[in-house]
């Protein structure tokens, strides 16, 4: 077991109903690493990720994060323990301006309940918000609305509200899906960028875009473990290699 | 770049842009707005009981409106904070002769202690099942009340509330004078629109706004929504108390109707009629409910039908109310 990691999984298993999603899944991130989620569809990687985001706690099994038991944790506790994510389907305040979306995510770190202070007062939150909507690349549109920005500045907005909370880990599920080719480049970029100050674990169908910017890579299948290591020997191993021949050339 | 007025005055550029002008202002000042607005009120409006009626029935929209509006919510038993404070402002005044200030800040209290248990039973419910169990627990709040005829007066309801003569040290008057009435409770209404602006304008007002926007991603940014989701119930449920103890002063009795589902749903209806999560919307729509009704009742008995209708022409055209397409209107 390695002493230099960040979040553990033990023993995970996940039924929904008879199905049984994810069975008994150990797998350990390392910290400061990128670590890849991959596997064809259903194999569980979705499952694994909401387990490991707190979105639901698994059916048996324990999430450590830090040397700490956080399995059953709320989830709205994940943000303070430094623990981010973004969710496959874009998810923003859609109403809100882009500003006002990350400047109320950085809010949830400091005041949830303070019914006095007038917002006006909040200078240093948007400061914060201003230098996280530059980082993702989104300075030019703070002050449109959510719902009005294209879908890949939406999902570099969810970006930005996850970085809200100043996370050591932070959880992408599918960062680029439903993107343009040119999209997925740039958020490519993001993505090597943020991994090079923090943890990341990714989710990921498309096995070729991750294996040239992850250290790490775990394989599922059929809510199995299948193997992990570098992109070099997954690349290289053949058990992963017919799962996905038969998926077709990803 | 494009803010440069034009030099040779297109008129209705200016005009628009002047009174796009004003909408700002009053949107950066509304509180001095509505209270400048609501001081003059009595002198616009037919007669001051129905002054009265539109001041007190706007503050209780306007606190449904925090829950419905800002938050997202849909709750369907406001009539029991309206109705607990009434009832509670009463029951301290006619059995325990106590003054009607404190009896009004009991009213407050026990509605907000009404709302604190309602909310805790409600609130893990979501949508229309969170309407239908804060409808049923208002419905049980109601009929316990009712069953109480000893200290509710039962189906009569409670009568004997007038505080008659008030004497303020340095000012004394008759809540039989109207417009004294109205003015008295005006300043309770001033005061509560005060706090009322100030709690949407506060950080927490925000995380309001970010749960009727998108709950789960606010509970991932690190939000205990359902923790925020009780506050925002219970502080409704106090300015519609106020609300409540109000009316119980303003009528001289507590009406059995002041707790029946009824209430909830007006407050409903004002809100939309008005412009749900628009600071105005409960006030305007207020108004509009209860100046209609007051004309239409007077030409024919079948008001309701006549609600039915207008409330139909408004979620089906004006979905943001009348004060919510003002405010369309005057940004686009």
């Amino acid at each position: 077991m390695q002493t230099n990691e960040i979040m553990r999984a033990e023993n995970v298993t996940m039924r929904f109903g008879g199905f049984t999603a994810l069975n008994d899944v150990s797998v350990s991130f390392p910290v400061g690493q990128l670590t890849a989620i991959i596997g064809p569809n259903g194999a569980g990687k979705s499952t694994l990720f909401n387990v490991l985001s707190g979105a639901f706690p698994p059916s048996e099994g324990r999430i450590i994060f830090e040397g700490t038991d956080i399995t059953g944790t709320p989830q709205h506790a994940f943000a303070h323990k430094g623990i981010a994510k973004s969710f496959q389907i874009t998810n923003v305040f859609p109403e809100l301006s882009a500003l006002e979306n990350v400047r109320i995510a950085i809010q949830a770190m400091e005041s949830q309940f303070d019914i006095w202070t007038p917002r006006n007062k909040l200078k240093e939150m948007v400061e914060r918000a201003n230098e996280l909507l530059e980082l993702v690349g989104l300075n030019k549109h703070r002050e449109r609305l959510a719902s009005n920005l294209a879908h890949g500045e939406q999902r570099a907005l969810e970006i930005a509200l996850a970085l809200a909370c100043n996370p050591r880990l932070l959880l992408l599920d599918e960062p680029t899906a439903g993107m343009s080719p040119e999209e997925t480049v740039v958020m490519m970029d993001l993505i090597t960028h943020l991994a090079s100050e923090r943890t990341v674990i990714l989710v990921e169908h498309k096995m070729k875009l991750v294996m040239g910017i992850s250290n790490h890579l775990i394989v599922l299948h059929h809510g199995e473990f299948l193997a992990e290591g570098t992109p070099d020997e997954i690349r290289t191993n053949d058990e992963v290699r017919r799962v996905y021949l038969g998926q077709g050339d990803h | 770049m494009s803010d440069i007025p034009m030099s040779n005055g297109d008129d209705t550029q200016v005009s628009g842009r002047k009174l796009a002008g004003l909408a700002k202002s009053v949107a950066r000042h509304r509180v001095v707005a509505v209270l400048a607005f609501l001081f003059v009120f009595p002198l616009i409006i037919p007669y001051e009981a129905l002054a009265v009626n539109i001041l007190i029935f706007g503050l209780f929209a306007m606190g449904f409106n925090m829950v419905f509006g800002y938050m997202g919510v849909l709750s369907f038993g406001h009539a029991a904070f309206f109705g607990i404070g009434s009832y509670a402002t009463g029951i301290a005044m006619v059995h325990f002769g106590i003054p009607w200030l404190p009896a009004i800040i009991i009213g407050v209290v026990a509605a907000g202690v009404i709302a604190m248990i309602m909310g805790g039973m409600a609130i893990r419910s979501r949508g229309i099942y969170f309407a239908m169990v804060t409808l049923a627990l208002a419905q049980c709040v109601y009929y316990l009340v009712y069953q109480m005829s000893d200290w509710s007066g039962g189906e009569d309801g409670l009568t004997g509330v007038g505080a008659g003569d008030i004497n303020l040290g340095f000012v004394q008057f008759s809540l039989f004078d109207p417009t004294a009435k109205y003015y008295f409770m005006f300043v309770f209404v001033a005061i509560a629109i005060f706090f009322f602006s100030r709690i949407l304008n506060s950080p927490f007002g925000a995380v309001l706004e970010a749960i009727r926007e998108n709950e789960n991603r606010a509970q991932a940014c690190g939000y205990n929504v359902l923790l925020t989701k009780w506050y925002a119930f219970v502080i409704s449920g106090l300015f519609c108390g106020l609300a409540g103890a109000l009316n119980a002063l303003h009528l001289s009795v507590v009406p059995i109707e002041s707790l029946h589902y009824h209430l909830s749903g007006q407050a409903v209806m004002m809100s939309l009629l008005g412009g749900m999560g628009t600071f105005f919307g409960p006030f305007v729509g207020a108004m509009a409910f209860l100046l209609l009704e007051d004309i239409i009742t007077t030409m024919t008995t079948h008001w309701p039908l006549f609600l039915g209708i207008i409330f139909i022409i408004f979620v089906l055209f004006f979905p943001k109310g009348i004060w919510g397409s003002v405010l369309h209107w005057v940004k686009r």
